[in-house]
């Protein structure tokens, strides 16, 4: 339904969108605690957008935290690091997030390790080139900490002849429960604005903004006071919406400009970061420390002791979760990553990946399907649609099977936010629709077959 | 684990959702109805009482009885046969012979709604469609119409409303004639504007009376007051479109502002003809029934437009003193096509895309 928030009206934001509950309040005052180191740890071969990495540890290898155990793939891919001292137990078919069983290195942690890093190796960036600087961040294994973990080096691969002149900094954290991001602009400025530096300098871009979503105004005024007046960066307060987070959203609520269909935002100039993403490249070349943990919220309803936590890459749900007091008897779904976006996982042996920003239980108060009705065409759906695509006719589309009509309604443009399903009074499940329509017809053109 | 009896589910995302469901959006608008109905019943007395009844019961069974033979669930319980029956009931004169308007209710729903594959897929307003169906089937007993506040009206039927079953209903003129109410004349106020009475043209009725529903009519359509009530109730819940509404009656208010500034003498003011005739709960009630009318932010204007100009120029130029109905199922045709016409511009496109299929 037509939304009448004022909110709308102001300058600073996409349109259309939703507004639901945040419900961060169980952590967002909590500071983020480190998860101590367990036995054993999984890292699947596929934690990122693009081509598996390839193992190059044998079973048996000893390891130190924060070792190469496996080198990109292709040039969408990255490195993976072992983030414990320990041993290679084993190569191979391990349970994914998605429930298959996907290649995995499977590490024990040395219980008598000290598990520190080896000592502090500052890189000089100042005296890289860009090649080299891009190679720096692929051997950091650093992908995009928003969720996507799509690798970072491959966005700063600029093609010649264009130039990036806006860093647009990600804090917008539209998520529901996710704090993760917000804890990390709180805690963590310095080596934000560390990051925001060095990739200022290395893609000659001419200033930087970080988009805050206005319900973090600690964040904003602690981003602020940190400032200096030498680094050309700037804090942007949005008022609050989901998807704001979304790469193309952010665009439009900052600079007031689309992304033309089929461009990236680097033809605008433009490169959007997460904060997690760039205090992972500060980190790197502060310290050292490549992408061998991440912060991770774990909170919702069914988590007994909602918290900010440090999180080594492998450590397996079920251990993140016994750390955090365990799972409420009433919790009836796990889910990684966002309430709006995530995917619940079908077993707490999972283990804690690049892009996993939340670890959510809920119980059924929150996730309970109402049943399904027709559509009743009341429109709501497409004024949620924050692409303005039309999720009512894809959706009846999709249960007809005509895949290739939805083609003329832009079905690929869909991001999957889910802001459709959200407000949907029928329960239609309309964003598992375009989903399903989009896998058949990624099917269909792998296959050559006219759609 | 606290408990290692815990039972992980698995559905997909979002996990979260906030809306009302479809049976809670359509107990709204029943909720939003039934002063209106109230308003009817103190108006009209019994035989309005007995009209909101029959057109319901036989709105609700109709539906039930189609879901029994096509052996599906029943789809009674989400009340949407229950807003036909009601609207339907508030369309009708009071005096309306109740097994005619049990007809009009039957038609409504089995031919309109259940035939097309029930809730979510008619085509036009079934309360809309039954009433035109009656309209076209029993022209006199539609257009007989009763003065309100009658003494005797919470004691006794108005005669018509209990004609049997496929009898035509004795004229009331001498009943009408026996009620100590002053200066009715058997008209509404549109055919008075219209036709005029006796030997004097375009007789208007007061604005205020319009207003608050101080007049003869249809039984639910004569208080403009109430019905804009209760639409803002449904808009401020958002379980109505308000810019449907908004869109009709600016639609209807330029279009006969247009006729009036052209010749005053002639045409109606464009207050009486928001105020008078189904007007109000057309455009609040009827044109904005989700299903009917298009998906679109811009469609939704195009259409209000549309059936609000549509409905002043059946009043103006057509044989009959209403048009409203008319324009509504005429908007709820023309909505597919303002739909494909008005998709919305995608995101980082120039252009609409969509072909028109």
């Amino acid at each position: 339904m037509h939304s009448l928030n004022p909110m709308n009206l102001l300058r600073g934001s996409f349109r259309h969108g939703v507004h639901p509950a945040a419900h961060k309040e169980q952590t967002v005052d909590l500071p983020i605690q480190r998860v101590p180191f367990g036995d054993r740890y999984l890292m699947p071969l596929g934690q990122h957008i693009g081509a598996p990495s390839k193992p190059v540890v044998g079973v048996g290898q000893r390891l130190y935290r924060g070792q190469i155990i496996a080198e990109p793939g292709a040039f969408v891919s990255t490195f993976l690091h072992s983030p414990v001292t320990g041993r290679v137990i084993d190569i191979g078919p391990h349970r994914h997030t998605d429930g298959t069983f996907k290649p995995a290195i499977e590490i024990e942690a040395d219980p008598y390790a000290t598990q520190q890093l080896p000592p502090a190796q500052t890189r000089d960036w100042k005296k890289l080139d860009i090649t080299a600087f891009i190679g720096e961040v692929q051997r950091a294994g650093i992908v995009g900490m928003g969720g996507a973990a799509f690798p970072a080096h491959v966005k700063y691969s600029i093609p010649e002849g264009q130039q990036i002149t806006e860093l647009l900094v990600n804090g917008a954290e539209c998520e529901p429960y996710l704090t993760n991001d917000h804890r990390l602009m709180v805690e963590r400025p310095e080596a934000l604005l560390r990051g925001i530096e060095i990739l200022l300098e290395k893609l000659g871009a001419a200033r930087a903004t970080i988009g805050v979503e206005a319900n973090k105004p600690d964040a904003i005024e602690i981003l602020r006071d940190h400032l200096s007046p030498d680094l050309p960066v700037e804090v942007v307060s949005l008022p609050v919406k989901y998807p704001q987070g979304a790469e193309k959203m952010l665009i439009k609520a900052v600079y007031g400009q689309e992304v033309p269909a089929g461009q990236l935002p680097r033809d605008l100039g433009v490169t959007v970061n997460n904060v997690g993403t760039v205090v992972a490249i500060a980190d790197w070349f502060d310290t050292g420390m490549p992408l061998i943990e991440r912060v991770v919220t774990v909170s919702g309803p069914g988590a007994a002791y909602p918290s900010n936590l440090i999180v080594p890459l492998g450590t397996s749900v079920r251990d993140v979760l016994s750390f955090c007091g365990g799972l409420r008897s009433e919790t009836r779904e796990v889910v990684m990553g966002g309430p709006m976006m995530g995917s619940p996982i079908a077993s707490l042996d999972v283990p804690v990946m690049k892009g996993t920003s939340g670890i959510l239980a809920f119980t059924n108060t929150e996730t309970l399907r109402p049943p399904e009705y027709p559509c009743i065409r009341c429109g709501r759906c497409l004024e949620a649609c924050p692409y303005f695509l039309n999720p009512s006719r894809l959706a009846r589309l999709a249960k007809a099977r005509l895949f290739s009509e939805m083609k003329d309604y832009r079905v690929q443009d869909c991001v999957e936010c889910g802001s459709c399903t959200f407000t949907c009074p029928s329960g239609i499940p309309i964003v598992q629709l375009i989903r399903t329509a989009k896998d058949n017809l990624a099917h269909a053109s792998r296959k050559g077959e006219p759609t | 684990m606290t408990d290692k009896q815990a039972i992980v589910q698995l559905r997909v995302a979002p996990h979260l959702r906030h809306a009302p469901s479809v049976d809670q959006i359509m107990r709204n608008v029943v909720y939003a109805l039934l002063p209106i109905c109230a308003f009817a019943i103190y108006q009209f007395g019994l035989s309005a009482l007995a009209l909101i009844l029959v057109t319901t019961l036989a709105c609700t069974s109709t539906e039930q009885l189609f879901c029994k033979l096509s052996g599906k669930p029943t789809t009674v319980n989400d009340f949407s046969a229950v807003i036909t029956g009601l609207l339907l009931a508030l369309t009708l004169p009071p005096g309306f012979p109740l097994w005619m308007a049990a007809v009009a209710g039957f038609i409504g729903i089995a031919l309109t709604k259940v035939m097309f594959g029930g809730i979510g897929f008619n085509v036009f307003n079934p309360a809309l469609v039954g009433r035109a169906f009656v309209q076209a089937a029993f022209p006199v007993a539609i257009t007989t119409w009763t003065p309100a506040f009658a003494p005797d009206r919470f004691s006794e039927f108005i005669p018509s409303s209990l004609t049997l079953p496929f009898m035509v209903p004795e004229p009331i003129t001498d009943w009408i004639k026996g009620i100590p109410v002053d200066g009715f004349s058997g008209a509404t106020p549109l055919a008075l504007q219209k036709f005029g009475e006796g030997n004097q043209d375009h007789v208007t009725t007061d604005n205020l009376d319009l207003f608050l529903g101080m007049t003869s009519g249809s039984a639910g359509e004569t208080s403009a007051l109430l019905i804009l009530l209760c639409g803002a109730y449904l808009a401020l819940r958002q379980m109505m479109d308000w810019r449907i509404p908004t869109a009709m009656l600016s639609g209807a208010f330029i279009t006969a502002g247009c006729f009036y500034l052209f010749d005053p003498q002639a045409y109606p003011a464009p207050l009486f003809t928001l105020l008078s005739g189904g007007m109000m709960l057309g455009a609040v009630f009827m044109a904005s029934d989700m299903i009917a009318s298009p998906t679109t932010p811009a469609g939704v204007w195009v259409y209000g437009l549309l059936i609000g100009f549509l409905a002043v120029i059946i009043r103006l130029f057509g044989g009959l003193p209403e048009g409203v109905m008319y324009a509504i199922l005429f908007g709820n045709a023309a909505s597919p096509l303002i739909g494909a016409a008005t998709q919305p511009r995608v995101y980082g496109t120039r252009r609409k895309k969509v072909p028109n299929r």
